[in-house]
């Protein structure tokens, strides 16, 4: 999908939050807030970054992406839809029995997910390990993998971190959602992350900061990093606004996990419709 | 003899006993201190964190921080109380409770809501179905879950008064308040709900209430029935298995994997001293998944006809 343009991806993007917001709102349950800031940088790996079958999900030479951060499974379901890997009826079905659509990412339920996850801090293990296998393989996939700046408090990914380095995995390139939220409040103040990029670079990975709603941004960096075979892995830590898209729900500790009301679920699909403020 | 609340019962889930009990301990005991990890809110310590600022410590998303800081605490005579969903309390700090706080047996409490299957729609990833097993195979751990609020509350309040590691499992949904606020609980003793001499029914935590309704069923077909309420599955109360063998018929109810849970657990004891049969409902050693927490635990066959259906089979 590689000729889709800037202002395509960008309406992508706005389609990916509707149908985010609308599963959660079914639910009546799930994750709205991270699933809203890491929208863009999801939509640009389903729809134009990611070498990805939906015919054929289990296509052995096929990118990885590991959602590490396994709550905001809504943000990945929509790009499921919308990318054809199961039928958009399903948006419909989140978290209900026998749904693909688990309450987190489950491989053995759901078309296109590459492994389970929901427990943080594990994900990215798994993303070295499927980039160790494409090196020993000598495959040329690339493994994505997406991680919470709450999530970065886990030891293992710091774990996770230093075996990427050792292994010279410059096919695995990480997001870092670093939208400043956690569960019980803001990072800041209930475990200090202090500055990631620079934790990420002292392990040993090219990093670069960006902005993680902007479109061209995503792209520019994703371009500069594609065929970059210099044996180091790579992370995108991204300035994002938890619940972007939707003004009452953005920057809000409450809509972590809650699912909209009738009233605000008109409010923020109106407000989706018109697109991100600048 | 008992007196229990009666139908229809009021509803709380238990994680909301320990938040208010632990608020009262934290006010009483300058000792007693709460460890979370990113989910006060929804483990109830908010009031804890509100009431005695600072006794509370939050490590972010870090559960075997949690665990480790918690021992060291502990060494100088502080009661910390690690609060987090039962899935990461026993499985992810699994190994530092073990080293850390039950080899050198320290006052540590893993406090954990979510058990069972009542993360209903979170799926399989966040349903604790093992947990009570894990710890009930280490060495000087006490491994318990109260039936209702009241139940908890009180047990929450044994645990901190009681030296070493407990681990305590609580319910995320709201369950039936069966017990008055007076009733007493003592940990590793068993609370005869019923007595009887057909069969004995032995469940514990968010079972208990479908015990209560199975054992209520058989006793107008007139079936007499023996029920306990197991909110203690390590240490056991051997006596009262003991008594129960004397029916000769055990049936056991619990919202955790029949494997090494409350129904292995009494099989223990029964295989040494008994001559007994024992049926175990309970999780079908398989993963849980998203769905309502009725029809998972229907899936499972944890329901109230599954137990009468159980019992009259058995007499
Ligand atoms: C090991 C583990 N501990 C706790 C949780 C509960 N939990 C779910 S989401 C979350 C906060 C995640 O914060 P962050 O990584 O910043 O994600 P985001 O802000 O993007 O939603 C927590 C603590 C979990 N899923 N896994
Ligand atoms: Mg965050």
């Amino acid at each position: 999908m590689s000729n889709i343009t800037v202002e395509e991806l960008k309406e992508q993007a706005i389609q990916l939050r509707q149908t985010a917001v609308t599963m959660v709102y079914h639910a009546q349950s799930g994750h709205p807030g991270g699933s809203l800031s890491a929208a863009d940088f999801v939509t640009a790996l389903y729809f134009r970054e990611m070498n990805v079958n939906p015919e054929d999900p289990e296509w052995a030479d096929r990118d990885r992406f590991v959602l590490s951060k396994g709550h905001v499974a809504p943000i990945q379901y929509a790009a499921l839809a919308h990318r054809g890997f199961v039928p958009m009826e399903t948006v419909k079905t989140l978290r209900e029995y026998k749904s693909p659509f688990q309450g987190h990412p489950d491989s053995k339920k759901c078309p296109g997910i590459d492994i389970s996850t929901g427990s943080l801090g594990q994900g990215l293990s798994c993303a070295v390990g499927m980039a160790l296998a494409g090196k020993l393989d000598e495959k040329d996939y690339r493994v994505f993998a997406v991680i919470g700046d709450g999530e970065a408090q886990e030891g293992q990914i710091w774990e996770a971190t230093q075996s990427a380095v050792k292994y010279k995995l410059d096919n695995l390139i990480v997001f870092l959602d670093d939208n400043g939220l956690q569960i019980d409040g803001p990072t800041n103040e209930i475990m200090p992350n202090l500055d990631l990029e620079k934790k990420f670079e002292a392990f040993g990975f090219t990093t670069k900061r960006i902005d993680g709603h902007s479109m061209e941004e995503i792209l520019e960096t994703l371009d500069e990093v594609k065929n970059v075979k210099d044996g180091k892995p790579k992370i995108i830590v991204c300035n994002t606004i938890k619940g972007k898209g939707v003004s009452f729900m953005e920057n809000v500790v409450g809509w972590h996990g809650k699912a909209p009301n009738e009233e605000e679920y008109d409010k923020a699909m109106e407000e989706l419709a018109r697109g991100l403020n600048a | 003899m008992i007196v229990l609340n009666k139908a229809p019962y009021e509803q709380k889930a238990t994680r909301e006993a320990f938040g208010d009990e632990i608020a009262e301990l934290g006010k009483e005991n300058k000792d007693i201190m709460v460890v979370d990890a990113d989910i006060g809110g929804s483990c109830k310590t908010t009031k804890f964190m509100n009431t005695v600022p600072k006794q509370h410590v939050n490590v972010g998303i870090a559960e075997q921080n949690a665990a480790g800081m918690a021992a060291g605490l502990s060494t100088t005579g502080k009661i910390p109380f690690v609060s987090t969903y039962a899935v990461f309390g026993s499985l992810r700090m699994a190994e530092q409770v073990r080293q850390e706080v039950c080899y050198p047996n320290l006052n540590v409490k893993i406090a954990c809501s979510h058990g069972g299957l009542t993360p209903a729609n979170d799926g399989g990833s966040h349903q604790a179905i093992e947990d009570m097993g894990v710890y009930r195979t280490i060495p000087n751990m006490r491994v318990i879950m109260g039936a209702d609020y009241h139940a908890t509350r009180k047990l929450v309040r044994q645990a901190a008064e009681t030296y070493g590691p407990v681990y305590l499992r609580f319910t995320r949904d709201k369950v039936p308040v069966i017990y008055n606020e007076n009733e007493e609980f003592e940990i590793g003793k068993a609370k005869q709900i019923k007595n009887g001499n057909d069969v004995a029914i032995i469940a514990n935590g968010d079972t208990v209430c479908l015990a209560l309704e199975a054992a209520e069923i058989l006793e107008s077909k007139g079936v007499s029935v023996k029920l306990l309420d197991m909110h203690t599955i390590k240490p056991i109360d051997r006596e009262a298995i003991i008594e129960c063998t004397k029916i000769g018929k055990i049936v056991t109810v619990e919202d955790h994997n029949i494997l090494n849970g409350l129904g292995s657990a009494v099989s223990d004891v029964v295989a040494e001293e008994g001559n007994t049969k024992v049926r175990r409902i309970g999780v079908q050693d398989r993963f849980g998944e998203s769905a309502p927490y009725e029809k998972l635990l229907e899936i499972n066959g944890i329901t109230v006809e599954n137990i009468v259906d159980t019992a009259e089979g058995m007499i």
